[in-house]
């Protein structure tokens, strides 16, 4: 079967619905998989292709990417805040690491994307904690700011000359598992016992439920906001490394998109936008039913152009099935 | 002025909230050309009433007849057709538009035949008309958020009255402005009955409503008492029906000999709302702080706890100097504040019980950087089973709770962090009568293990009966300090109001060495 979805998956026993709908809602629990069944079946049917293992892979490898800044995006939603710069950091860490790489190795440029991220969400995370501007401005201007210094950097061309061994990252293999997917399954895995298992992530429930309930009880809500944008950030440097190995270049214009195709994922998954609501778990699922729906659709001949139509169709659906369901409570 | 036919009777008014009766069967009516006042303590159902007149609540049973007719009012738009408008506490007004556009909100005067096209002209003109009208000098196209208070509480006035309103609410509308707006206000009213308006007027300032009242009804436990005339009805009298109950067993004091100080407060003050305010609170002590809605003594523990600025004073904290400068600070001196909007301030509603009971504990459950998710449920089950919150939902989200559990859930995030110095912010609020009981008996089990309590409270019951000592505040000051015993209502509802007496209170020093 799908070579992702056995390892990380979400809610190993004793995950606590933290800051979920009530476990008792049988949709909460079944919905989203009974839809990744229907959709996996469906597609099988018709076209046996879709089955195979190879096919497996491929949807793994290209959905890798967008499953790292799910996870930052995750954190950044559950706290109440957003992120829309991860799109555009895909590009400049593209950037940085090729340049890096080519001048100083495989392990200074992977080291120098990584750290490119992370300290973009920094000067996020500071910029909305101390300056108090909303995280939607803050990021926002952090999405226009990153292609803009990414096209500066490479003078808006793609940065080549990438040593052969870096190529393992997006294109080999352990088994039959892409290293992509191994590296976004282990995120997905280490991003969930964070969110479900560490003071931090209680506390960026706590945030997102009700901020000032939690600073009355004490949490610092300054360092860990911080933290929330620092983790996006990072996540997308991963993913930055993982597509710039995949593309076997620094590429400036990495990633248009894709931090709203990350915000889908989330709020598919059940997120609440206003925050305090969802799970890793959740937002894996969400990436899978945007993964599987391209690639099925991919095969049944669907075009591009028509595939939007439903993704959009798909993105709202699934939030009106939600608050549909909130309102009958 | 007194003409004989009321034009508004409301007979029989009974209105339930889960677990409170809030109105029993009130009758009110009102004339043209009279300022009918509504008394009472919180909670006696004023509010209440006036919000089923005003169509935002429904009554259960009675009926509300105007010039005689029966109407009903289904919704706030409804009561402005039949000519009521009311005035809220608080201001309902868009605060970035001009003082004409929110006269005229949703009834802009449109130009000519394109729809949607607000003839500005026309809309300046007809403010400037009726503001002449009213004899208020506003400028039409100031921005509102730039007036001051009593400004844009006229504001407020003249969009009620250019619905020609002929029964005006008014819900406490001096609560926030100076005594000189105040009689600006009260020379608006006479001159509105003067023109045959009807006014409903709350207000807990006695002295305003001897200046401007023509008669009063005075509510009690969603009952009324009397209606009076206020002219032939002395102010002691008014207040004696206020408050005139007998306590009933529904306060369980258990008294507990005061240890060593716990807490003391010098010279607190912050800038324009809080004025040299000294305490102090001793290990099995409760002190009540009681005051009118306003007098900030939500800002004074907000203060304390580092939750608001402070401009000046000293916290001590079991005799030492406690650095307080944010929330976790006043946690790490074991102090705890159980804030009064719940919704607002204390619960995270989207999360569990469970991870609302251990918020401020999770530190204890943490190895090696993982919670203990086991130890932290059975924390959780530990302190439920202590406070009687139903255990079955532990792992559901805590707004499924009742009002009275949600605020026990408050009190075990507390106690998880073992605070010993309480700040109970109107712990009672909405919550119902049983639940009410629990938490008294909770204040007596944490003072009888040697924690220490400041309780905020506006009901006066409350305050005289949980109370080892009272101090009263108003308007960001200390005006009264009152022992166990030497307390009365009279008393606290006299420095509470001041009013007439106001220069008569000296300023007090709280604190007692």
């Amino acid at each position: 079967m799908n070579a992702m979805s056995s390892k990380p998956n979400g809610a190993p026993p004793g995950a606590a619905f933290i800051g979920s709908h009530p476990p008792n809602g049988l949709w909460s629990r079944i919905g989203m998989p009974a839809v990744l069944a229907v959709l996996l079946l469906a597609f099988g049917w018709a076209n046996p292709n879709f089955w195979s293992a190879t096919n497996a892979a491929n949807v793994s490898r290209q959905i890798s990417a967008l499953a790292l800044i799910s996870i930052g995006q995750t954190f950044a939603i559950l706290s109440a805040g957003i992120d829309l710069s991860v799109g555009s950091l895909l590009a400049l860490v593209s950037v940085v690491c090729a340049q890096q790489m080519r001048d100083y190795g495989v392990a200074a440029g992977i080291l120098a994307g990584v750290a490119t991220g992370g300290a973009a969400g920094l000067v996020n995370g500071v910029l909305i904690t101390r300056a108090n501007v909303p995280a939607f401005i803050v990021t926002l201007g952090m999405l226009v700011a990153a292609r803009g210094l990414a096209l500066t950097l490479s003078g808006g061309l793609p940065v080549a000359g990438l040593p052969r061994a870096f190529l393992v990252v997006g294109a080999g293999s352990v088994g039959p598992l892409p290293v992509p997917a191994i590296i976004a399954g282990g995120a997905f895995l280490v991003a969930h016992l964070a969110l479900s298992r560490t003071q931090f992530g209680r506390y960026v429930y706590a945030m997102g439920s009700n901020e000032e309930a939690a600073i009355l009880s004490g949490i610092n809500v300054v360092k860990h906001k911080i933290l929330v944008y620092v983790v996006s950030g990072l996540c997308a440097g991963v993913a930055g490394v993982v597509l710039t190995s995949r593309v076997v270049s620094g590429q400036p214009t990495l990633g248009e998109t894709q931090e709203l195709y990350s915000i889908a994922a989330v709020v598919i998954g059940g997120a609440k936008i206003s925050g305090g609501v969802g799970s890793m778990g959740r937002t894996f699922m969400g990436v899978l039913v945007l993964g599987i729906l391209g690639n099925g659709l991919n095969l049944i001949r669907v075009s591009s152009y028509v595939q939007n139509i439903v993704i959009g169709a798909i993105i709202v659906g699934a939030v009106f099935v939600d608050m549909a369901r909130e309102r009958r409570r | 002025m007194d003409q004989e036919r009321p034009v508004l009777e409301m007979r029989g008014i009974v209105k339930h909230f889960p677990g409170v009766r809030a109105l029993n069967g009130v009758s009110v009516d009102v004339r043209p050309g009279e300022v009918h006042v509504l008394l009472g303590e919180n909670g006696a159902g004023k509010s209440t009433l006036i919000k089923i007149l005003s169509g935002v609540h429904p009554a259960e049973a009675g009926e509300i007849r105007i010039d005689g007719r029966r109407v009903r009012i289904r919704s706030p738009y409804h009561a402005q057709l039949h000519g009521i408008s009311t005035i809220y506490q608080e201001f309902n007004l868009a605060p970035d538009l001009t003082v004409a556009a929110n006269i005229f909100l949703g009834r802009e005067p449109l130009r000519g035949r394109i729809p949607g096209i607000i003839d500005r002209r026309t809309l300046i003109r007809q403010t400037r008309d009726l503001l002449a009208s009213l004899d208020m000098p506003l400028p039409p196209e100031a921005v509102v958020k730039r007036l001051g208070l009593a400004q844009q509480q006229l504001v407020e006035i003249a969009k009620a009255l250019s619905f020609d309103a002929r029964i005006l609410v008014m819900d406490e509308p001096t609560a926030a402005l100076t005594s000189h707006e105040i009689d600006r206000l009260l020379e608006i009213m006479r001159e509105l009955r003067r023109r045959g308006v009807a006014i409903i007027y709350i207000s807990h300032r006695l002295d305003e409503v001897k200046e401007v009242g023509d008669r009063a009804t005075v509510l009690r436990d969603g009952e009324v008492v009397a209606t009076v005339g206020v002219a032939d009805t002395p102010t002691d009298d008014l207040i004696r029906m206020m408050v005139g109950r007998e306590l009933r067993e529904k306060f369980p004091k258990v008294s507990v000999t005061p240890g060593e100080e716990a807490l003391r407060v010098v010279g607190l003050t912050r800038k324009g709302l809080l004025h040299d305010v000294s305490f102090d609170v001793h290990r099995g002590e409760i002190l009540g702080i009681a005051g009118l809605v306003g007098s900030r003594r939500t800002e004074t523990v907000r203060a304390i706890f580092g939750a608001d600025r402070r401009d000046g004073g000293r916290i001590l904290v079991h005799g030492r100097d406690a650095a307080i400068r944010k929330p976790a600070d006043a946690i790490r001196c074991r102090l705890a504040l159980v804030p009064e909007d719940r919704k607002r301030h204390g619960i995270l509603a989207s999360l569990s019980v469970t991870a609302n009971i251990t918020l401020t504990a999770l530190a204890r459950f943490s190895r090696k950087g993982l919670l203990d998710l086991r130890r932290e449920r059975a924390h959780a089950r530990e302190y439920a089973w202590l406070l009687r919150i139903p255990g079955a939902g532990l792992e559901g989200r805590v707004d499924l709770l009742s009002g009275g559990n949600q605020q026990k859930v408050v009190l075990a995030r507390w106690l998880s962090c073992s605070a010993d110095v309480f700040l109970f912010d109107e712990p009672t609020r909405g919550i119902d009568v049983a639940a009410k009981i629990e938490v008294y008996q909770l204040m007596n089990e944490l003072v009888g293990r040697g924690a220490a309590i400041v309780m905020i409270s506006s009901e006066l019951p409350e305050i005289l009966a949980m109370s080892d000592r009272v101090i009263v505040m108003r308007d960001g000051r200390i005006s009264g300090e009152f022992k166990r015993g030497e307390v009365t209502q009279a008393g606290i509802l006299t420095c509470a109001l001041g009013g007439a007496t106001e220069q008569a209170i000296p300023p007090r020093n709280g604190a007692r060495a």
